[in-house]
């Protein structure tokens, strides 16, 4: 439909365009306009005529449902790991690094040996890891909101948790990437799980879940405060006393009565407890319920506050 | 959709961030079909005012209906038929073009395969094929914008609002998306667009509403506020800066209206209507010897307009003290311009 000569035209635009913006802008260039008499138009190729063709479409197809809102949302999440793969970074190196520095600096004197304490420390340091890493749900969400997409996204007729929802599913699967590698870290240095594959892959699911449930309080933070660095700031405050106070890095009964009793509600002790559990095959029922318990609560509780926020914005 | 019937309808809109009333009080009736323009200098209110329409912002206080949809309570009705261009790019600048628009068009509810099909053929139709599989950051400004207004178009909208489109664009650009403006318009969309050109409003909007403060100061056809504006501005360079005064009582007494200096030495400015009057006046800059480097009759700016519309120049940034005449900080030619009457 366009000639040749267009094409070569419409490229030279192009690149006119990154050339001049700097002069352009100047308001007196736009003054200097001869009343009245129209600058003279290259000729344009007929984008007025092809545009009036394409709006040819008024018949809106059928609103997408739910969960295919959610899933393409969350395909737009895996495109932006496929372009920005530096953004696997904090996924990648920081388990690393947890997990080889946790087991050998301290393994020796939590646990007497690194091999005796990497069967006790894994299953803590995956949950540590991906906990940590859940903080980047709200990061980016406060990111994405200072960008032009977010009020397209939101002027769109779709089922409004949608959006959050798919950039959830998008981080899941940066929270999986983290998972496998802290897990091959770990069999490769002498992690020998009892509950073996069924009882691994189960672990990192409640796993899963929980992070899912837990990234809803970071939404909140990254819809309220005003830039990303301030969110990070905000979620390490309560990562920090969460994680270390819990049951990931030593054995509670050291440490004294007060904090034993915090250390005992704190629902990251109770979600360590039900993955080690599971990969070590020694889970009970109860120890589920109380993860499934503080799922149904973080859900309850920040999702819909999350959500109005969200309108409101 | 060239019925009678009002694309929207605003009475007494106020939005207010914290102590600053972005919007204080504006009423709009938009007709639909054609284009609408909403003309002002910086924080003048008019992002936010399309922010409100476009169900982006709750309003504080007024009465708000889009397409005869009220948009606190019916805000999805109304989702389903507008879209927003916003001021900067509303796309993800991370991934591609085509990636973009098959994004948006899988949320409008087209399968798989028809919103590929869809996405190529906007892309087309916006001369951006060989661009699609180009991550957003890589284009230049005509290309996002374009791309952003054919995101807006994947389901053609019944309004689409359109925020500074072509703010910082270069003039063949800009004659593009005037062109694509235009075929909307032809195709049956309203459009609501901002601008801070008059010359965007003049060659585009059936009606235009110049907004300042967060307040419509004047609102008609571009005719109508032509006739109270004046028209024309007249722009003069000289060689020499130190005849410049002497310059500007010579063209007072001609074109019998005051004369502006600009920060720019060598310029003289003035708002006339009567081209013939003009002409004039330079032959008689010539004859007395004034040597003219550069001169151009054209619309009044943006400043101009504020100054024949409210006594005082446009300025960005409100408050009390902001209505003096001095105190000009959102265009460059305001802040520069100081207005000297010349006997």
């Amino acid at each position: 439909m366009t000639t040749a000569s267009t094409n070569a035209t419409s490229t030279e635009a192009a690149a006119g365009d990154a050339a001049s913006t700097g002069a352009v802008a100047d308001p007196a260039a736009a003054v200097a306009t001869p009343f009245a008499t129209p600058e003279p138009r290259t000729p344009a190729g007929g984008i007025d005529e092809r545009v009036r063709a394409a709006l040819s479409l008024r018949s809106r197809p059928a609103r997408p449902s739910a969960l295919s809102a959610c899933v393409t949302f969350g395909w737009r999440a895996l495109l932006r790991i496929k372009h920005v793969p530096e953004q696997l970074f904090d996924v990648t190196a920081f388990p690393i690094m947890m997990t080889l520095m946790f087991s050998y600096l301290f393994g020796g004197a939590l646990a007497g040996s690194t091999d005796e304490y990497i069967q006790f420390f894994l299953p803590g340091i995956l949950v540590a890891t991906v906990i940590m890493i859940t903080m980047y749900t709200g990061v980016g969400l406060n990111t994405d909101i200072t960008k032009g997409v977010f009020d397209r996204i939101r002027s769109l007729p779709v089922w409004r948790p949608a959006a959050l929802v798919g950039m959830m599913l998008g981080d899941a699967v940066r929270y999986t990437v983290a998972a496998v590698l802290v897990i091959c870290l770990g069999l490769a240095i002498g992690f020998r799980p009892d509950g073996g594959v069924v009882g691994v892959v189960l672990g990192v699911l409640l796993l899963l879940l929980f992070a899912f449930s837990l990234a809803w309080v970071w939404n909140i933070l990254g819809l309220v405060m005003r830039t990303p660095n301030a969110v990070m700031g905000a979620s390490m405050m309560v990562l920090f006393p969460l994680t270390f106070g819990s049951n990931i890095y030593v054995d509670p009964e050291t440490m004294p009565g007060w904090l034993q009793a915090a250390v005992d509600v704190n629902p990251i002790s109770h979600l360590v407890t039900a993955v080690r559990g599971l990969m070590h095959d020694t889970v009970t029922a109860g120890q589920l319920g109380w993860v499934f318990l503080w799922c149904a609560i973080l859900v309850a509780v920040f999702a819909p506050i999350t959500m109005r926020l969200y309108a409101r914005r | 959709m060239s019925d009678n019937r009002l694309a929207i309808e605003v009475a007494g809109l106020v939005k207010t961030f914290g102590k600053t009333r972005a919007v204080d009080g504006v009423d709009l009736a938009v007709p639909a079909g054609g284009v609408y323009g909403v003309l002002g200098p910086n924080g003048a209110g008019k992002t936010t005012t399309i922010r409100i329409l476009a169900t982006l912002l709750a309003p504080d206080a007024g009465t708000v209906r889009v397409l005869g949809h009220d948009v606190v309570r019916e805000a999805d009705a109304i989702r389903a038929r507008v879209s927003l261009t916003g001021q900067f790019a509303s796309l993800d600048e991370d991934i591609t073009g085509t990636e973009n628009m098959i994004l948006l068009a899988r949320l409008l509810g087209f399968s798989r395969s028809g919103a590929r099909e869809r996405a190529t053929e906007l892309l087309t139709a916006f001369d951006l094929t060989e661009a699609a599989g180009r991550q957003v950051k890589t284009y230049s400004g005509g290309m996002r914008r374009r791309l952003d207004i054919a995101a807006s178009i994947v389901v053609s909208p019944d309004l689409l609002f359109l925020d500074e489109p072509t703010t910082g664009l270069d003039p063949r650009s800009r004659n593009q998306v005037w062109d694509i403006v235009r075929a909307l318009v032809a195709g049956g969309t309203t459009v609501l667009l901002t601008t801070q050109y008059l010359d965007e409003a003049d060659q585009l909007a059936d009606r235009i509403a110049v907004i300042e403060h967060g307040r419509v100061i004047a609102e008609g056809t571009s005719g109508e506020l032509k006739a109270r504006v004046g028209g024309g501005a007249v722009h003069v360079r000289l060689r020499d800066a130190e005849r410049r005064p002497e310059a500007a009582r010579l063209l007072t007494a001609v074109l019998g209206v005051p004369v502006e200096l600009a920060s720019d030495p060598v310029s003289l400015a003035a708002t006339v209507s009567d081209a013939e009057l003009v002409a004039r006046g330079l032959t008689e800059l010539t004859r007395s010897g004034f040597e003219i480097t550069e001169f151009a009759l054209g619309q009044p700016s943006l400043d101009e307009v504020f100054l024949a519309l409210t006594g005082h120049h446009a300025d960005a940034d409100g408050g009390p003290g902001g209505r003096s005449e001095a105190a000009g900080a959102g265009l460059p030619a305001a802040s520069a311009t100081t207005k000297e009457p010349v006997a």
